[in-house]
């Protein structure tokens, strides 16, 4: 077999196709200058393309492709907010995630799983009922279910009545699911870039000239580019590169750990979440466990794993799954969260007229990633955000227009 | 870091402390509520050296770091009335400046 792969590897008709094409040289301007090649700048650039029109883009990233927060999430996706606004754009996003390996024609994994909040106190269940009638209202298939429907779902929890924190009932939430997150950026890239979209990785900004409200050219380590309409997709640096125009963000960056476990026979089929045990878990396709817990106690910016996080983290784990304890540990790491005040993010428009904003993602990014490239893209065509996205603009604070959705958040805070 | 220099208690377990935020001045009370909204909400998120409120649980006592949020390191702790000279006044006569 390998003889055969490598008389394959050395013929003459056998061209490899990269997915990308090799990085061009930058141009002196661009229409649209997009900041931040992770999953929401190249959903911007591939919606402006395919649906707009508009192809004269640079998508600029100071690191590789979908380096960042794009490869540092745990790929859980769901809809079951609190707010209406919320649930109606984590909504929008559950439609466009299922026919993304169709209109892709590249398979990213999308799976069906379930997503079972657990509630182990009185009041927890009380919001969870909240939610599941928001839900429900808006047409998102949410409900309060009791242990016994638990057990069928996910007979291998520990539902004791003994426990430290005994299970009383779940948000139960089938359209829950999972994707493969590189996939999801690499699926984007391709088609932007098929479209004619240029994407300029290692090309990091430095700086903005602003001639009055708007934004003229992008500095860069490789040059100054003049630019039409500039997005910002920096999840993780979001503050850094708001301040280079001018602009603070209701924004603290918490480092955010996740782990996962050696490959195991699959016994998991839900995503399971308790917020009261600062605990997150799912089994991917080839039987590792994804798992995650509560954000780090301090601001920052370190992308460390620390052995307090494994340490909480794996206390509650085997409060769920006891049978867990001797299982081992395959990787570890870190990522940012940008956090706002609502748990909401900030999306739209600026005090600068032609720059626009993606930010404010903290724990809730990967799931929105389709969505939030379809309405920035029409966004960033036509000037002003849409209704969908108006909840989350820039200005909510300065009106005390905050959107709660600290009551949804699967991450403990 | 697992230890944390606390200036009343010496060096302490990190799990003793609770972090309190970013050392600011809030505006005056009859201040603008633009201004009072970015006070409450607007961060500057800096990626580096931070001055901060740090609390230690177990003695109530509260105190201010100096912390390289990139790096994981705290630089140096001191008691609050290195920059906190005199009482801040919150009443409402004679506030606003």
């Amino acid at each position: 077999m390998a003889l055969g792969l490598l008389k394959q590897g050395l013929r003459r008709s056998y061209k490899p196709q990269p997915v990308l094409p090799p990085r061009p040289e930058l141009k002196s301007s661009y229409d649209v200058v997009i900041i931040g090649a992770g999953g929401h700048g190249l959903a911007t650039a591939y919606y402006l393309a395919k649906e707009h029109g508009i192809t004269d883009i640079a998508v600029l990233d100071k690191g590789y492709l979908a380096g960042g927060n794009t490869a540092r999430n745990t790929a859980i996706v769901r809809s079951n907010y609190l707010t209406p606004e919320g649930v109606r754009f984590y909504d929008e996003s559950m439609k466009l995630w299922e026919g993304l390996s169709n209109e892709f024609d590249f398979n990213i994994q999308f799976s069906h799983r379930g997503h079972l909040t657990l509630a182990h106190a009185d009041s927890t269940l009380r919001t969870m009922r909240w939610r599941a009638e928001v839900n429900k209202h808006m047409g998102v298939d949410s409900e309060l279910i009791g242990p016994e429907d638990i057990r069928r779902l996910c007979p291998h929890l520990n539902l004791s009545e003994e426990a430290r924190w005994p299970v009383l009932g779940a948000l139960y939430h089938p359209p829950g699911s999972t994707a493969r997150h590189d996939a999801v950026a690499w699926g984007y890239a391709h088609g932007a870039s098929k479209r004619g979209v240029e994407i300029h990785q290692h090309t990091e900004v430095t700086g903005f000239r602003t001639e009055g409200d708007r934004v003229t050219e992008v500095e860069t380590t490789r040059g100054n580019i003049r630019c039409g309409r500039v997005l910002q997709a920096v999840a993780g640096a979001s503050s850094q590169v708001g301040a280079m125009a001018g602009l603070r963000l209701p924004i603290h960056t918490v480092p955010l750990q996740a782990c996962v476990s050696i490959p195991m026979m699959p016994f998991l089929d839900p995503i399971i979440v308790s917020g009261t045990l600062h605990t997150y878990i799912w089994q991917t396709g080839r039987g590792e466990l994804v798992m995650g817990g509560s954000s780090d106690p301090v601001p920052g910016y370190m992308t460390r794993s620390t052995l307090d996080f494994k340490e909480g983290l794996m206390a509650h784990v085997m409060e769920l799954f006891p049978f867990l304890g001797e299982v081992r540990l395959n990787r570890q790491w870190g990522g940012m969260t940008d956090m706002t005040p609502d748990f909401s993010p900030v999306m739209g428009e600026t005090p600068l007229s032609n720059y626009y904003i993606d930010a404010g993602w903290g724990t809730w990014g990967f799931k929105a990633t389709p969505v939030c490239g379809y309405r920035m893209a029409e966004t960033v065509a036509k000037g002003t955000a849409p209704d969908i996205l108006k909840p989350f603009r820039y200005e909510r604070f300065d009106t005390f227009d905050q959107v709660g959705e600290r009551g949804a958040a699967s991450v403990g805070h | 870091m697992k230890l944390m220099h606390c200036p009343l208690n010496g060096w302490r377990n990190f799990g003793e402390f609770v972090y309190g935020g970013e050392v600011t001045l809030p505006p005056a009370h009859d201040a603008d509520p633009k201004e009072w909204a970015d006070w409450v909400f607007m961060e500057d998120n800096t990626a580096g050296v931070v001055r901060e409120w740090w609390f230690h649980s177990p003695s109530s006592y509260w105190f201010i770091a100096e912390r390289d949020n990139v790096r994981d390191v705290v630089l140096r702790t001191y008691p609050p009335e290195e920059i906190f000279q005199e009482r801040v006044d919150f009443s409402s006569e004679g506030a606003s400046q």
